[in-house]
């Protein structure tokens, strides 16, 4: 089981490196939306500090949206997905690899460069710490949600903007708890709450989600 | 009784407009619902 | 024994579809009845009240809507999941019918909600929990119809709907918690929207009246719908 896992988590990192476009797109599309605020809002830095959280939080989300419905459409296309399917290996497991590969070239260069975009708005370094946590703790439960929307919309027509109209919904929690825990620690108190419920919310998506993904291939194969 | 006549009736002291403004969507929307149903199972039986 | 098979009898599309327009003709013809009460009593029984004057006599569509909304979209989970697990397909039917009248209510609580809260607290919309909470209802409502509408088979689109649908209930109640944290952490100065009006019993009346014919109208509506789709699909 493990050993299936391992296989897929390489494979697929294997896979994304040899088009490293694709991870750096959906980076760079996080850099710009943050970059693209300031120039509708202005460059006034209080407002910019009091909206930094916000809007780095709502780019992460629109950018892990972006590369979801790549998750399972390649392997929809050349078969490898059938086979998973009728494969030993339990289709869960299977699915949470591939959601943890997706989050390691998706979510966590988010997390990284993160502090880049706080500098940018301005944010005291003692921020960085909090900022950085709520992503790490937040951006793979977005991968995981998102992957049930992107396994119920495969291969559907216009699925892309239907697969944002399913899961950014879903995503609120996430966004008020990440971005609350960054605003909580700006305003001088302990973020430790939001952070914590932010590390419920992925053990409650890790636990459930990768059984709910394997439910929809299932629907959307059959 | 609280209405002295139709015109009290409709201006609903004042906040005519915001009390019929939600009783009149409401009913045009199940009204809209309505329509439809009846012209969908006139399709269906079709 | 008897009782299982009954309820085996009627779980096939065709024996219902009758039994639907029945069921449909009387819960309208009641929706109306108590619809024409509630508006009596919320009209001319209900005295003004002290503080919001004639205004708060939207509460009458606009509590049984919201009440409704949420109801509703339980309901709809409910049948998507046993049409999941026991695959019948009236189940699964019952779930997408009731779907556009769920979004239609929380459509309603919302513009109510607004024309309410524009004379009271000032404004059309405030970020309050409750009407946020409804909001996000409405886009859960909508990406149920979009996801149903977009799939050609009935069979994968009863079941992807299903799915997303219990995904939903779940997120329901951690979205509602959250967005109410929210809410408190954003506190602005102007409005606290806790204080439940002291209620006269007239005024419990009439909207409890008018939360039955919104119920029984939803019935009608749902019920009529999935006779739409069992003559479509059979």
């Amino acid at each position: 089981m493990i050993a299936a896992a391992r296989c897929v988590v390489r494979r697929d990192l294997l896979l994304a490196l040899r088009r490293p476009s694709d991870v750096g797109t959906a980076l760079l599309f996080f850099v710009i939306v943050a970059s693209l605020f300031p120039l509708g809002i202005g460059a006034e830095p209080n407002q910019l500090r009091a909206v930094a959280p916000g809007v780095i939080w709502v780019a992460a989300l629109l950018s892990s949206m972006l590369s979801l419905s790549r998750l399972f459409a390649a392997d929809h296309a050349d078969g490898t997905l059938e086979q998973m399917l009728l494969g030993v290996s339990p289709l869960g497991v299977i699915a949470a690899a591939k959601v943890f590969t997706h989050w390691l070239v998706s979510g966590l260069p988010l997390v990284l460069i993160a502090p880049l975009i706080a500098l940018q708005y301005d944010l005291p370094a003692s921020l960085y710490g909090t900022l950085a946590l709520s992503l790490l703790l937040g951006t793979p439960v977005l991968s995981l949600i998102g992957a049930i929307g992107a396994a119920l919309t495969l291969g559907l027509r216009g699925g892309g903007v239907l697969l944002s109209l399913l899961v950014l919904p879903l995503y609120v929690p996430v966004l008020i708890m990440g971005a609350g825990s960054v605003d909580m620690a700006a305003a001088g108190l302990a973020p430790q709450g939001q952070l914590q419920l932010l590390g419920a919310l992925l053990l409650l998506a890790a636990a459930f989600a990768p059984w709910a993904i394997a439910a929809a291939l299932r629907i959307s194969t059959e | 009784m609280n209405w002295g006549g139709w015109s009290e009736f409709w201006a609903m002291g004042g906040y005519g407009f915001y009390v019929w403004g939600a009783y009149g969507v409401t009913c045009a929307g199940l009204a809209v619902e309505v329509f439809l149903l009846r012209r969908r199972t006139r399709e269906a039986k079709a | 024994m008897s009782a299982a098979i009954k309820w085996y009898w009627f779980s096939s599309p065709q024996t219902f579809f009758p039994l639907a327009g029945k069921i449909a003709r009387w819960s309208a013809v009641g929706a109306g009845l108590l619809a024409a009460a509630g508006l009596y009593v919320g009209f001319f029984v209900a005295p003004t009240d002290a503080q919001q004057g004639e205004a708060y006599r939207i509460i009458f569509i606009h509590v049984p809507a919201a009440w409704m909304s949420m109801f509703l979209y339980v309901v709809m989970a409910f049948w998507a999941g046993i049409g999941l697990a026991f695959n019948t397909r009236l189940s699964s039917m019952m779930a997408s019918a009731i779907a556009p009248t769920g979004a239609l209510f929380t459509f309603l609580a919302l513009w109510t909600g607004a024309l309410w809260g524009r004379p009271t607290w000032g404004a059309y919309w405030v970020w309050d929990a409750r009407l946020t909470s409804e909001l996000i209802l409405l886009f859960l409502y909508l990406g149920f119809m979009a996801l149903q509408a977009a799939i050609d088979e009935p069979r994968r689109a009863d079941r992807a709907g299903a799915l997303l649908a219990i995904v939903g209930v779940v997120n329901v109640p951690i979205i509602y918690y959250s967005v109410t944290w929210w809410n408190t952490l954003h506190q602005g100065a102007s409005v606290s929207l806790t204080r439940a009006p002291s209620m006269a019993s007239t005024m419990l009346t009439g909207m409890l009246l008018m939360a039955l014919a919104f119920w029984l109208y939803s019935i009608a509506a749902s019920l009529a719908r999935v006779r739409c789709i069992i003559k479509e699909r059979e």
